[in-house]
């Protein structure tokens, strides 16, 4: 809207958020939430039994943890701030706006986190007996607890971007962390998070147990009973969140088309759940009853099956908030839904302060035998296309990378000329075919504008960079008063005072 | 200002505290961010100089060693005291700090896979410390290039503060290395490197002034040597930044708001300075007996010169942002007052709910 446009054209900028975040999840699921209950469970059941095997298991499958979660988990987790806050300022910006007090308390929540762990595994050997084992063994439980306190506090950040609930009448902190997605969500994810781990242990066992040690067996089979405890509360947690999703979908959808496309989504989400939930109980069963058997490989399939599940869980949680990036609040494009009215009126440039400049190979593809003159025209209108796609199509869109408007076009009017009308056409009615697309936040003019562009790039398959590449130009009130009416297209960049800077560009 | 100023709008939602509130949060918890960064970096930097003497003389692989091994949870704790500030940050600089963010976009980003690719190195660099011992060259290459990428990430952090600060250049950036190349950013990246050998010299001497003698003498050297390499570390860089950090100040860009505060807290803060190098040299020219008697005053001085840096850093950034800041805000609150108006004027004309096209 109105900040310099980071975009990515290749990758596309939801993809880059995309691959922060599943790290993430997969870290901060598996190898915190899930996995420091288990620890400390298995380091207390040592202890009690006086066992020490169990012990050195739970010290090697901790630091395991401890590095990973304090390098990729730790990062990932700042690593999804600093991608959205490139990829979508304006919403990050509001939800830290209503969220601060959340996050401030979740940040401190996560400095005891780190501070637990830093103490647990640096602490293991040296409290090893006694007072100081028991005290150490409260320290896993405190820094179990922790981790999770820290998932609850997100998640309901989560569920408020899909559901915003009361917030919209009353702005409040506690209206919009109350939000009727969250527990539903937190049901689902924390015996996600812990199945996660069993499987995960499983897995890193043989790796620290020799074969011919009957202990491989016993420790397989106690974390087996783990992971079987949690499996079926994963299947019931889904169906919980499944039964209330529907009711904050209708509220962005027409409602015949909503539980249309969400109809398929479920089946699809409990099939898959199901499968998994069903693998987990085999392997399970096997490492239970004939732990020697289980091959290490076969641990991989409930493995995979789980992250195939949590995948398919992110994106049907990302497609059910859209069109929106905050419900009824803001458009996954960055616009509020109350400034709709004025900029479908006076058009998204008119309130734009940078516009993207087009570089040299953007440029190339232009229709032979155009008069110089033309061509400034032609180009000054592509230009100004395109500070209007940026602005309204580039947070979820690439021009030629992944979900790119050209494939969507080549798709529906394959390769006879994209007219500007026929794209504009499209564009301004998209929304009621296609309900998690935004409406067209801009006015007339900028759709044609946009149409003007899109014709373009069927030409031309230059990739389009993001500010971070080729800078913005700031857009002076004279090239903003032009942008408006629609007067001759005088460049853009021909309105600036010409400095060394513009000159150089 | 120039007319290719630009004047966007801010994000039109309230604030969420009072402004003083997190104006605190920002500078004692960034404050706290940085020391530990310090120490990090820092503590990375000296490892591997320890671990290239100690090549000659074995003792001073051990000591290598020992700072390594402080590393781990500097870092961690470096990392989430991060977090807490840039809260802050979006907050108060919500339009600035967003837009630095964007123009250096591809190179802020690296900072988490290359933060990722530090942090392993330092676990390898400690954890595989003895297993590599046979291949010293390898293990001395990790510590090298664990320093170099601690290098390098700070300066994508300071490109982008220092952009935020100045919105007549956005229009003229062009990615990272254009942002690097404005005035400033380089005699505060000197200042800021020359502050972790300091930082980690008083860390040495707080580790080794009470620890038990049989520990220290396993090491090869005597208590006094070690308090004493410490404070060297902590004095000569210090005395360095009585010409780096006048050059960094001299250096800032004009600002049009008046700047009294920010000399004040400056110049506090340099003769706050002056007496932590007299202290820390006292106590280098002491007898063996009595060193590190002085420590507590030593870490109170930094402590005063730091939080006077911080305030000094903050009052520069207010006065740099502020002219340009009154018109954001103006500019915001007109253009929530159109949109109001847009709004109501089409429910007024067809009741149209407000994303429905007109």
């Amino acid at each position: 809207m109105d900040f310099p446009v980071f975009h990515l054209d290749i990758l596309g900028n939801r993809g880059l958020i995309a691959v922060i975040a599943t790290l993430h999840v997969l870290v901060n699921h598996g190898l915190a939430v899930g996995m420091m209950p288990l620890v400390a469970a298995m380091e207390w059941y040592g202890h009690r039994r006086g066992d020490a095997r169990w012990d050195r298991l739970a010290y090697r499958i901790l630091f395991v943890c401890f590095l990973i979660t304090t390098t990729v988990g730790a990062l990932t987790g700042v690593g999804i701030w600093l991608s959205v806050s490139l990829v979508n300022p304006y919403s990050i910006g509001s939800l830290i706006r209503v969220f601060f007090w959340a996050w401030f308390v979740e940040w401190l929540v996560f400095i005891t986190e780190v501070l637990l762990i830093l103490a647990y595994t640096l602490t293991w050997k040296r409290w090893s007996t006694g007072a100081a084992k028991v005290r150490h063994i409260r320290l896993g439980f405190a820094l179990a607890f922790f981790s999770w306190v820290t998932m609850a506090i997100i998640v309901s950040i989560l569920g408020f971007m899909m559901d915003p609930g009361n917030w919209l009448s009353q702005q409040t902190l506690w209206s919009g962390f109350a939000n009727p997605i969250y527990l539903p969500q937190l049901a689902f994810r924390t015996p996600l998070a812990a199945a996660m781990a069993g499987v995960i242990a499983m897995f890193l066992v043989p790796f620290f147990v020799k074969r011919e040690d009957p202990f491989r067996a016993t420790a397989l089979r106690a974390i087996a009973v783990w992971t079987l405890v949690a499996a079926p509360l994963v299947l019931a947690g889904g169906l919980w969140y499944f039964s209330v999703v529907p009711e904050a979908m209708r509220e962005n959808f027409g409602v015949a088309l909503a539980s249309l496309a969400f109809a398929e989504w479920q089946q699809r989400f409990l099939e898959i759940a199901a499968l998994t939930v069903i693998a987990i109980l085999v392997v399970v069963q096997v490492a239970i009853a004939r732990p020697n058997l289980l091959p290490r490989v076969a641990l991989l399939v409930p493995f995979v099956a789980i992250l195939w599940m949590t995948g398919h869980f992110e994106r049907v949680r990302e497609f059910v908030r859209k069109p929106y990036v905050i419900g009824s609040y803001m458009y996954a494009n960055g616009f509020r839904v109350e400034d709709y009215p004025l900029l479908q009126r006076d058009g998204v440039l008119a309130y734009a302060t940078y516009s993207n400049p087009l570089t040299p190979a953007e440029q190339a593809g232009l229709p032979q035998g155009l008069s110089e003159a033309e061509r400034t025209a032609r180009l000054a209108e592509i230009q100004l296309g395109k500070d209007v796609f940026m602005t309204t199509c580039s947070r979820c869109h690439t021009g030629h990378g992944v979900n790119a408007v050209t494939a969507h076009l080549k798709r529906m009017f394959g390769d006879r000329p994209w007219e500007p009308e026929l794209t504009a056409g499209y564009i301004e009615s998209m929304h009621d075919a296609q309900p998690y697309m935004p409406p067209f936040p801009g006015n007339r003019r900028e759709l044609k504008l946009l149409g003007a562009y899109l014709h373009h790039l069927q030409t031309n398959d230059a990739p389009v960079p993001g500010a971070q590449q080729a800078g913005v130009v700031v857009v002076t009130p004279e090239a903003r008063a032009a942008a408006a009416t629609g007067r001759p297209p005088a460049t853009r960049a021909a309105a600036m005072p010409r400095t060394s800077e513009t000159a150089a560009r | 200002m120039s007319p290719t100023t630009p004047v966007p709008h801010d994000i039109p939602l309230p604030m969420p505290a009072p402004e003083p509130l997190l104006v605190a949060v920002l500078i004692v918890f960034f404050l706290m961010h940085i020391v530990f960064v310090n120490l990090m970096v820092g503590g990375a930097l000296m490892s591997l100089y320890y671990e290239l003497r100690g090549l000659k003389e074995k003792r001073y692989d051990r000591l290598a060693y020992e700072i390594a091994a402080t590393i781990t949870a500097n870092k961690s704790i470096a990392v989430v005291l991060g977090v807490g500030p840039l809260l802050a940050i979006n907050t108060l600089y919500t339009v600035y700090f967003y837009t630095a963010n964007a123009l250096t976009g591809a190179f802020w980003i690296a900072i988490v896979p290359l933060v990722i690719v530090a942090f392993v190195l330092t676990y390898v660099h400690k954890y595989l410390w003895h297993q590599m011992e046979r291949v010293r060259w390898l293990h001395i290459a990790v510590a090298a290039a664990a320093c170099l990428l601690f290098l390098f990430i700070p300066l994508i952090f300071l490109t982008n503060v220092n952009l935020m600060l100045f919105p007549d250049k956005w229009g003229s950036v062009q990615g990272f290395f254009s942002a690097l190349a404005l005035p400033n950013v380089l005699p505060r990246y000197a200042h800021f490197i020359l502050a972790c050998p300091a930082m980690t010299g008083l860390l040495l001497v707080w580790l080794f002034r009470r620890r038990p003698e049989a520990e220290i003498a396993e090491m090869g050297f005597s208590r006094a040597e070690l308090v004493r390499l410490g404070y060297r570390w902590a004095f000569w860089p210090t005395m360095a930044q009585f010409i780096v950090g006048p050059i960094a100040f001299f250096t800032l860009p004009h600002v049009a708001s008046p700047i009294g505060g920010v000399i004040a807290a400056f110049g506090l803060s340099f003769l706050l300075a002056f007496a932590l190098c007299v202290v820390m040299i006292r106590e280098i020219r002491g007898p063996d007996g009595s060193i590190g008697r002085r420590f507590g005053t030593t870490c109170a001085l930094m402590l005063a010169v730091v939080a006077l840096m911080g305030v000094g850093r903050h009052l520069y950034r207010e006065a740099a942002v502020a002219p340009h800041r009154a018109q954001v805000e103006a500019k915001t609150k007109d253009y929530i007052r159109r949109a109001d108006e847009a709004r109501r004027a089409a429910q007024a004309r067809d009741g149209a709910p407000a994303s429905v096209r007109p």
